[in-house]
């Protein structure tokens, strides 16, 4: 089933949506439970669905639907919902990195994709990451949080518990698969791993989960590169070979 | 549908847009300074350890129920598994283990 109309999209975009499957599973099971529990906080179908439509941010929605049980103000709950995504601004500037130049409406275009997922997948690539490629693991990804918004809103009850906390484990098992093949070729990234978990573990005691995020991994990230330098890449350095349009 | 979920909704959609897109827009790759580059280039890496830690021993009240699962995802991803493998497997496998806990 493909839909490639234009030559960007095609067949990148095919392997962006083959690499994105694993979080459309993965969002299956956290989907699901956020339009449930939207159900049981009073939202409408309409409202539930929109929410997941426009925003598209997994931790940030489930807190919105804490802060509105709690009878939280609205100004209030769009500022925390700020602070919980703002790491995404340091996400999409390690993506832009290695993202292939182009035109900055097709990249403010996939930028509204770009979740913990969608980044972890399309910044863990090797090479030059293609636009198409982008778009791919952001369209599949995406649609599996709507559709699935509204499955659980209507069923959601139906899921036995146990299942439910077995099935909230396969967003850690998608981050541990991408970050296992890297660990076995490099040092550097086992060490930048470990500070940032130990470092997060520490913060997310007594900081919003957004705020530890960034801070654990902007720490680990600099004391890495201020001691041990990124070298140029012996061959194939995607600098060099960066596409441009 | 009330006006004052749809107007939160909206809020919310606009400030986690923002952050996403400035960088993609308005940052250009060639120009930032080596340093702040490398720094950037580690950030997957180092994210991976703060979304995976301490999140993934948290999902039940009972540690060892996440670390079975951190433990067998690294196993089957050291095993050569790809990312579908790895998910399920992990995910089957909690699910026979869930009695224990």
């Amino acid at each position: 089933m493909k839909t490639a109309e234009t030559p960007f999209l095609g067949s990148n975009f095919s392997l962006g949506l083959r690499d994105g499957l694993p979080i459309a599973l993965g969002y299956i099971p956290a989907a699901i439970t956020f339009g449930f529990i939207a159900q049981t906080t009073g939202l409408t179908p309409v409202e539930s669905v929109m929410m997941s439509l426009l925003v598209f941010a997994g931790a940030a929605q489930f807190m919105a639907l804490s802060l509105l049980a709690a009878g939280t103000g609205s100004l209030e709950i769009i500022f925390t919902t700020f602070i919980v995504n703002i790491r995404h601004l340091l996400m999409s500037a390690s993506l832009n990195e290695n993202a292939m130049d182009d035109n900055p409406w097709k990249k403010a275009g996939y930028a509204f994709g770009i979740t913990d997922e969608v980044f972890a997948v399309t910044a863990t690539k090797e090479d030059s990451v293609h636009t198409g490629y982008i778009y791919g693991v952001f369209i599949i990804s995406y649609a599996s949080w709507v559709v699935q918004t509204g499955v659980g809103y209507a069923v959601g009850g139906l899921l036995p518990a146990t299942i439910q906390q077995s099935l909230m484990f396969a967003l850690y098992a998608l981050f541990i698969a991408l970050l296992a093949p890297a660990l076995k070729r490099q040092r550097k990234v086992l060490v930048l791993a470990a500070a940032s978990a130990v470092l997060n573990s520490l913060f997310s005691l007594f900081l919003d989960t957004g705020w530890a995020i960034i801070l654990s991994t902007t720490i680990a990230a600099t004391v890495v590169e201020w001691i041990a330098p990124a070298q140029k890449r012996p061959s194939g350095g995607t600098s060099t070979q960066r596409r441009s349009t | 549908m009330s006006l004052h979920i749809m107007l939160i909704i909206v809020g919310m959609a606009v400030v986690t847009y923002i952050p996403r897109m400035l960088p993609f827009v308005f940052l250009k790759a060639d120009i930032v300074p080596p340093r702040i580059e490398g720094i950037l280039k580690n950030v997957p890496h180092a994210a991976l350890g703060a979304l995976i830690f301490p999140g993934a021993l948290l999902i039940h009240d009972n540690v060892l129920f996440g670390l079975s699962g951190i433990v067998a995802a690294f196993t089957i991803s050291f095993l050569g598994g790809n990312l579908i493998t790895v998910v399920l497997g992990s995910i089957i496998l909690l699910t026979i283990l869930m009695p224990l806990f």
